[in-house]
């Protein structure tokens, strides 16, 4: 900006020395800028500048309620208060959600746990999983002198009166429901399809004192196994592994039947 | 020169203090940056029809603000505050249109 203009109108013939054109008037303020106008324009031009960028800021900061009338902020706020009321009974109805959700967890849990303690009783009673506790061990022996199924199957049910839960024969026979036993032709016993040799181990998981006793009274097993020639040697146990299991075989002919 | 140095300091500092606008002034504020920007055409059209002068445009500048300022203050208090406050910026809105027409006419001759 050139020297101040007393308030000419362009349609004069420019004087002396000075831009007549707009462009090079503006060309001639970049190039001497040392003018008291220029300084005035500048300072004015900072002002502007300043609040230009603090209103630009302030407007991204909260442009929703800057300049809102009485009226619209009731509105606002009314809106809100509606949502809110929304937003809260859309927690209360997920929160019973939550719950009742939770309560099925719950409930499916406990007849998980359920069922499995069920299965692995029927487990052990079926002997489709191994078994462990106290009982007893009682070593047979005397082969070839006429211990064979008869006096077997007594002693087996002797320990099955006395509450035996799970009994094994020789490590390799789980005896269960269906357990049969047949002699051989050459002294041994056929169990359940297995061919046992003599000297016979019997495992039995129960109450160690009651099983031994059991096997022990006049006439019981131990005695008949005497009687053939045989001898029989109880030991109570802590601790019997039963590791033998059996392959649970569906039924073929039985069905539950309905109880209702 | 010194006018578009100013204006960039202007900026800078505005973004170097970030300042926050008081509450009395959030209404004004707006239609006063776009009355000093109406002056502040009109002040670069005089220059380039030769006519500047800055006792001039640092009256209009100023009387720019309050007048705008003064106009929204009534709006707000006659409770039309909305409504005038649109008026003023169309009619500052013009203005500067009609300035920046005639700026453009000097600068690129056309």
């Amino acid at each position: 900006m050139p020297e101040p203009t007393t308030g000419t109108d362009l349609d004069q013939a420019p004087r002396r020395g000075r831009p007549d054109d707009g462009r090079a008037r503006l060309a001639t303020a970049i190039r001497r800028p040392a003018s008291r106008g220029q300084v005035v324009a500048g300072a004015l031009l900072a002002v502007l500048g300043f609040a230009a960028v603090t209103q630009v800021r302030s407007n991204e900061q909260d442009d929703n309620f800057v300049g809102a009338r009485q009226g619209d902020l009731i509105q606002f706020i009314n809106n809100l208060s509606l949502a809110s009321q929304r937003a809260e009974t859309e927690i209360a109805e997920l929160q019973e959600t939550r719950e009742s959700l939770g309560n099925d967890t719950e409930a499916r849990r406990t007849a998980l746990a359920l069922a499995r303690r069920q299965a692995s009783t029927l487990g052990i009673l079926a002997g489709t999983v191994p078994a462990v506790g106290p009982g007893i061990r009682a070593t047979v022996t005397g082969g070839g002198t006429g211990v064979g199924s008869d006096q077997l199957l007594n002693g087996l049910q002797e320990l099955r009166d006395a509450g035996a839960e799970v009994i094994e024969i020789n490590d390799s026979v789980r005896v269960v429901a269906q357990t049969s036993l047949q002699d051989t032709a050459n002294g041994g016993v056929l169990v359940d399809g297995t061919a046992l040799e003599p000297p016979y181990v019997i495992e039995a998981i129960g109450d160690p004192s009651d099983l031994s006793v059991a096997l022990d009274f006049t006439g019981g097993f131990v005695s008949d196994v005497q009687s053939v020639g045989g001898k029989v040697t109880v030991d109570k146990l802590d601790k019997v592994d039963i590791m033998s299991v059996r392959k649970p075989r569906k039924p073929e002919y039985a069905e539950p039947a309905s109880t209702g | 020169m010194i006018a578009a140095i100013g204006l960039l300091l202007g900026v800078l500092l505005g973004l170097l203090l970030q300042p926050t606008v008081p509450a009395w002034l959030d209404p004004y504020l707006p239609i006063a940056v776009v009355a000093a920007l109406d002056a502040v055409f009109g002040a670069l059209r005089a220059f380039l029809d030769g006519i500047f002068d800055d006792k001039v445009f640092v009256v209009s500048f100023v009387s720019n603000v309050l007048i705008a300022a003064l106009i929204v203050y009534l709006g707000d208090k006659l409770g039309v505050g909305g409504q005038l406050s649109t008026g003023v910026i169309v009619v500052l809105g013009i203005r500067i249109f009609s300035n920046v027409a005639a700026i453009r006419r000097h600068i690129f001759h056309a």
